[in-house]
């Protein structure tokens, strides 16, 4: 069996796409990898009880200037296209965090002054979930606190090495860079919605994200009973496939809320995901 | 002036909804849709009027001159983001373009130029609260966090130049660069949750980010009928966090009809959602006093 990455995004927040993702993993037949990429605000290790491998902390340059040899110059400054570097008094001062690691300022300086040093931004963990029928190998990266650099973590994630054939990457919400580090190359990419004005509105700059990257996509609509036609009429119009609908349940949303995997308590939403699985399958062998 | 954030850590918890209907009830107000990857607040407001929509430029793209190029691969060798490639020329791709310069900086031909790029769009707009700043950023765009100060300096200007008494911010999801940017320097955060274990979670992370910032912050559950052993572990987090529980609404499809109706929650007088919104918004001007 070939390497396959199905990539779960949306528009708009809050749609489903964890709880899809997880629900997805626990109801295929062979071994999978999670990637959870929404490491603002990670959430696939609560639904599990994972037994952690190990934690990688994950770093990014930033530049380190030698002040007393500098003469004031202000190149550094100047080919500093994120205004991370500002002068105080013909001293340079760098934020770091507003730092993008692209290394413009080393080759700038005239003298040679900058060198890189590394500093943290979050880590990702490495963790197992053994299932009566396959395993699940659960990669998750946490962005920490107070930084901005998510897709600079997601790219690390998108880099590992897995020994699982099959991927599934929990994106997080939006259509900025760092959902597009989440999805960007995936075989198949699966948009979870709604059928609110909001839902629609988003899941149309999904799609244009989607048609950006050239990935083949599908849609789930969740809560698919609380809304009507437009979403409908635009993806039939858009001639996007959609995957599968599910009506609002309020004892889904009580067996979520819990933290509980909705196909393990809720067996006859089992063959629900199965089918699901069985036709995002068939879409990425066309 | 106030300004006030409404953020959530995890999405979908209400937050748009919510700055409606505080929008609704507060004396006189502008609004800033900082929730820039999807902006919804415009679809929310009814009786809108464009007035303004301005291009948004941050960084730049690079052009680059296949006259002048012979093929080093100097650009390639140096791009960090993976945005260029060579094979029978050298293979641009923008979506992972950062903007950074440095292809063009190290080119030995001086074959590629900076052009400044416009990475979304600030839409002004006249609603029947008061005006709405929008950002948008473009599809697979970067710096949302610089978008997010401009309409939030755009905002704060209409403000106090009407002597505007709140500045409402609709934030993102999450807690990365456009909620930073979203939170820095207002007076208060609201915070809206939902009882659910990743509900939780999320919010111990933004009450933190607040914390960090030094933000005082008060928390809504929403939905919160929906569990009420995970609302009452949410209170217990955000009292360790230093963070009072406002209000908690029960799970309402009001919510869903306001959207599709152009109301704000608010405005259907005869819910407990609207008297409960009520309350908190009262309670909530009593905080800022």
């Amino acid at each position: 069996m070939s390497k396959r990455t199905i990539a779960i995004a949306s528009g708009k927040g809050g749609t489903g796409k964890t709880t899809f993702a997880i629900n997805l993993a626990y109801s295929v037949n062979e071994s999978v990898a999670l990637l959870d990429c929404d490491v603002e605000a990670p959430n696939t290790h609560l639904f599990f009880q994972p037994v952690i491998n190990d934690s990688t902390v994950v770093n990014v340059l930033y530049p380190e200037i030698e002040t007393e040899k500098c003469i004031g110059c202000g190149k550094c400054k100047e080919h500093c296209r994120f205004g991370a570097i500002i002068l105080l008094k013909e001293q340079p001062l760098v934020s770091k965090e507003l730092c993008h690691s692209c290394g413009a300022c080393v080759l700038a300086c005239p003298l040679d002054l900058i060198v890189e040093r590394q500093r943290p931004i979050g880590f990702i963990t490495n963790a197992h979930v053994n299932l009566p029928l396959n395993s699940i190998h659960l990669i998750q990266g946490m962005l920490n606190i107070g930084e901005a650099r998510s897709s600079a973590l997601i790219d690390e994630i998108r880099k590992m090495e897995i020994q699982e054939k099959l991927h599934i990457i929990d994106a997080p919400p939006g259509t900025s860079c760092a959902t597009i580090a989440a999805v960007n190359r995936a075989d198949y990419l699966v948009l979870v919605t709604e059928p609110t004005p909001f839902g629609l509105n988003d899941l149309k700059l999904a799609v244009e994200m989607a048609e950006k990257l050239d990935l083949k996509t599908g849609v789930i609509i969740n809560k698919a009973d609380i809304g009507e036609a437009p979403i409908k009429n635009y993806l039939k119009e858009k001639q996007i496939k959609v995957l599968g609908e599910i009506n609002f349940d309020p004892l889904l949303a009580k067996t979520y809320s819990e933290g509980r995997v909705i196909v393990k308590e809720l067996p006859q939403y089992k063959p629900i995901f199965e089918e699901i699985f069985a036709r995002i399958d068939e879409e990425m062998s066309r | 002036m106030k300004e006030i954030a409404v953020v959530s850590g995890k999405g979908g918890t209400g937050k748009t909804s919510f700055v409606a209907a505080f929008a609704n009830l507060s004396s006189s107000c502008v609004i800033a849709d900082c929730d820039v990857d999807a902006a919804n607040l415009h679809l929310m407001l009814d009786s809108m009027s464009v007035e303004k929509k301005q291009p948004f430029y941050s960084g730049y793209l690079p052009q680059f001159d296949k006259n002048l190029c012979d093929n080093c691969g100097m650009c390639v060798r140096k791009c960090r983001f993976g945005a260029l490639a060579l094979d029978e020329a050298v293979n641009f791709t923008p979506i992972l373009c950062e903007g950074c310069g440095v292809c063009s900086d190290v080119c030995p031909q001086t074959a590629i130029v900076l052009k400044e790029k416009r990475v979304g769009e600030i839409i002004s707009y006249q609603t029947r609260f008061g005006p709405l700043i929008q950002g948008k950023l473009d599809i697979a765009q970067s710096t949302s966090g610089k978008l997010v100060t401009s309409v939030r300096r755009e905002a704060r200007d209409l403000a106090d130049a009407a002597n505007i008494d709140y500045l409402f911010i609709d934030g993102s999801p999450g807690i990365g660069c456009p909620v930073i940017s979203s939170l820095t320097g207002v007076d208060l955060a609201i915070v809206i949750t939902e009882p659910t274990v990743s509900g939780e979670h999320d919010l111990e992370r933004i009450l933190k980010l607040c914390n960090k910032l030094a933000i005082p912050a008060l928390v809504i559950v929403n939905k919160y009928d929906l569990n009420l052993d995970q609302t009452r572990k949410i209170k217990e987090t955000s009292e360790r966090l230093e963070a009072k529980v406002v209000g908690k609404i029960k799970y309402d499809r009001s919510f869903y009809d306001a959207m599709s109706e152009r109301k704000t929650i608010a405005e259907y007088f005869n819910t407990t959602t609207a008297l409960e919104v009520k309350k908190i918004w009262q309670e909530i001007e009593n905080v800022l006093t």
